[in-house]
């Protein structure tokens, strides 16, 4: 088992290092093509999802399968906050976190009495449970199909009424998440980012972290120590509940509509995978993970199969022909099959993810060989 | 009482789905150890084998109609009617229960070439690499079949004869309002069938009591120097077997579409866990009961007390036994406690 050295020092200018980096995302990843604020704001969002979920999986080894249920809450106690109250972000994200906090207080309290996979397949059924229920019972409060949206006429109770007609846009005291061309959403996804980080850290360095870290290792031997394991692991699943809040909060901020599909169990999945791809129980892992998927997810949706025979343009046409639709079942639509692909493989060859990798490659060119 | 027996009805061949899944489910849990995400995508790849074997069966010729005769009009007419008439027509007419017969050879290759080409590798590694191993594939699975067949359903018929309602309450002497859709009868019948044969091979044979011994010690059972690995890939290729049958069979009540499989996997682990992890009986029951407890749910009666129960009673029965009794129904000690 590979332990990092780290010091207070190498955090901080780990920290500074990964502000720095995320705050110039726009300069950076411009010949990526990828600096747009939109796909950035994916990233920063979604990178602030995994690692969340990291502290939970990566820390305690508890596998949930139903972290998008409190994406799906965070979005919608938002966008109600949109509706009822002000289209100010701040109180509408503080409510959303808090509220996917109780729920996944809730959920936690109850899954948690299993371990191992039927931990996995408890979270499992009640996130499809609560996606379920969205779309049936819930559906005055979600809106079920046509998703939950917000709308001029709204009645909020702390903001001027809405000119008829006007298109309602979410706001931070003034700022409008579409200013500067769309870089101001952005900025704000961006410092939360950096603050959720920071929290992991510091709770990743903490005695409680080391709690966690213990559950991990061994839950019977921490349990015969005298101590009761499980309000450790409620907290670190409550934790990295409200970082999935916070992500689905940001969502319904930059976009202001919440739908159920986001708690389906491939959305619980793709986050399983961006925190495995990145390296579980690393720090940054996590978010390297999130931005490799959406970035490709982001590239590959966009090829078809005209694209690709204008690529392969240079060779002989009869191998065009030959390739062109083999390879047009793995980009467009066919997405997903990569995705699973990069999955397994990941799992096969590479349990720790990009870090492990990246440490290997490391080890192998230093001098002494030793890690 | 009536309405009743109706719903029991309901619920058990639904039941008997989640029954052979969750039977799969807990054979390769019992030896293999492992926790199979995809078995869900077996299930579908045999639904699957259905589409393809009509498919290839109804390949058709264009044939002159005869019965127009003010224009020369053409009609699609399969090669098998035209070679051998009314029996051609009766081969496309049974072709889900035929292509029982091509499913058995296909989803046992299938189960053993997933067995020793993937599943071997992860026996000894954390569940929580077998449960992302097998997701991975089962997102694989789904994505390429949804490549092939597309992403809509493709609804396959039941035999003529099988189609249509039974008065089951007239065949038991319960008045005339009984009426059940045939081929949901012949499921679950099916469905026993398959049950009964598997306890049996598991009860009668000497394979089943090697098996049998393994699932309780397996070190034991190597000690004697029985090669316990390769039986244990054969039981894999026959839970792949089960779920593929029990897959194809239900084609005719839910037209087959690419997602089926995971519909039914979350529901199958459910019943799996309420069972009791590594109980066979266990499965089996708790399949069935909680198909009947759904089909009640779903009662307007029901629904009108408790709106949208429906939705939820499975994974709240779930919970509740979990949080009673959490070892599931029928569950041992120490076995998957962990």
């Amino acid at each position: 088992m590979h332990i990092d050295k780290f010091t207070p020092k190498s955090d901080m200018m780990m920290l500074l290092g990964f502000a720095a980096a995320v705050l110039l995302m726009p300069l950076w990843l411009q010949p990526f093509g990828a600096a747009y604020p939109d796909l950035m704001q994916r990233f920063a969002i979604f990178g602030l999802f995994a690692i969340g979920f990291n502290i939970l999986f990566g820390q305690t080894g508890y596998l949930s399968f139903g972290h998008a249920a409190f994406i799906g809450v965070g979005s919608y106690t938002t966008v109600w906050i949109f509706k009822l109250f002000t289209l100010n972000i701040l109180p509408a994200m503080v409510a959303g976190v808090l509220m996917s906090g109780i729920f996944a207080l809730i959920i936690g309290f109850i899954c948690l009495r299993r371990t191992g996979i039927y931990f996995s397949i408890l979270t499992l059924a009640l996130a499809q449970m609560s996606y379920n229920l969205a779309y049936s019972v819930l559906t005055p409060i979600t809106m079920g199909e046509t998703g939950l949206q917000v709308e001029a006429a709204d009645p909020r109770a702390w903001d001027a009424p809405l000119a008829e007609g006007a298109v309602p846009r979410t706001n931070l005291f003034g700022i409008e998440m579409t200013d500067f061309g769309g870089l101001a959403g952005f900025y704000i996804c961006a410092v939360i980012l950096i603050v959720g980080f920071y929290i992991a850290l510091r709770i990743t360095r903490s005695p409680f972290g080391s709690m966690l870290r213990g559950l991990k290792t061994n839950q019977n031997r921490m349990s015969y120590t005298g101590l009761n394991t499980r309000p450790y692991a409620l907290a670190a699943f409550v934790i990295s509940g409200m970082y999935a809040g916070l992500a689905g909060s940001l969502m319904a901020a930059m976009d202001p509509l919440a739908g159920a599909e986001r708690m389906q169990w491939t959305a619980s999945g793709e986050v399983v995978l961006m925190t495995i791809l990145g390296g579980v129980g690393t720090l940054i892992g996590p978010f390297l993970g999130a931005v490799a998927i959406k970035y490709f997810e982001n590239i590959f949706s966009a090829i078809d199969g005209a694209v690709l025979t204008s690529a392969l343009d240079f060779l002989p046409d009869f191998l065009v022909s030959g390739i062109v639709p083999v390879l047009s079942l793995f980009v467009g639509k066919g997405w997903h099959l990569t995705l699973g692909l990069i999955f397994m493989l990941v799992v096969i060859f590479l349990p720790g993810g990009i870090m492990e990798g990246y440490r290997r490659i490391k080890a192998r060119f230093s001098k002494s060989g030793q890690e | 009482m009536d309405a009743i027996i109706l719903q029991i009805l309901n619920g058990l061949d639904k039941g008997g789905a989640y029954a052979l899944i969750a039977l799969g489910l807990t054979l390769i849990f019992g030896t293999l150890g492992v926790v199979n995400f995809a078995h869900g995508a077996l299930f579908m790849l045999g639904a699957f084998v259905a589409v393809s074997v009509r498919e290839v069966l109804t390949i058709s010729t264009k044939v002159k109609d005869e019965s127009v005769t003010f224009f020369e009009a053409f009609k699609e007419i399969p090669y098998l009617e035209l070679w051998l008439g009314d029996t051609g027509r009766a081969i496309i007419d049974w072709s889900v229960p035929i292509s029982i017969l091509i499913a058995i050879p296909v989803m046992l290759l299938i189960g053993l070439v997933m067995e020793r080409g993937l599943i071997r590798h992860f026996y000894r590694r954390a569940h929580a690499d077998q449960i992302l191993v097998t997701f991975g594939l089962a997102i694989v699975i789904q994505e390429i079949i949804k490549a092939i067949y597309g992403a809509n359903p493709i609804p396959q018929p039941a035999p003529e004869m099988f189609e249509g309602t039974a008065n089951v309450g007239a065949l038991l002497g319960l008045g005339d309002n009984i009426v059940y859709p045939k081929w949901r009868l012949v499921y679950l019948g099916f469905a026993a069938l398959i049950i009964a044969a598997v306890f049996a091979f598991l009860q009668f044979t000497t394979f089943g009591m090697v098996v049998r011994a393994g699932m309780a010690d397996r070190q034991t059972v190597q000690l004697l120097g029985i090669n316990i690995t390769k039986r244990f890939s054969i039981v894999f290729g026959m839970a792949a077997v089960v779920a593929g049958l029990a897959g194809l069979m239900y084609t005719p009540i839910l037209s087959p579409n690419y997602h089926m499989g995971m519909d039914f996997l979350v529901l199958s682990f459910v019943v799996v866990v309420v069972g009791g992890m590594g109980s066979l009986p266990g499965a089996v029951a708790a399949g069935f009961l909680l198909g009947i407890l759904q089909s009640f749910a779903s009662m307007n009666e029901i629904k009108q007390i408790i709106p949208g129960i429906d939705q939820v009673i499975i994974y709240l029965v779930a919970m509740i036994v979990l949080l009673v009794r959490p070892r599931g129904l029928m569950g041992r000690k120490g076995v998957m406690e962990d």
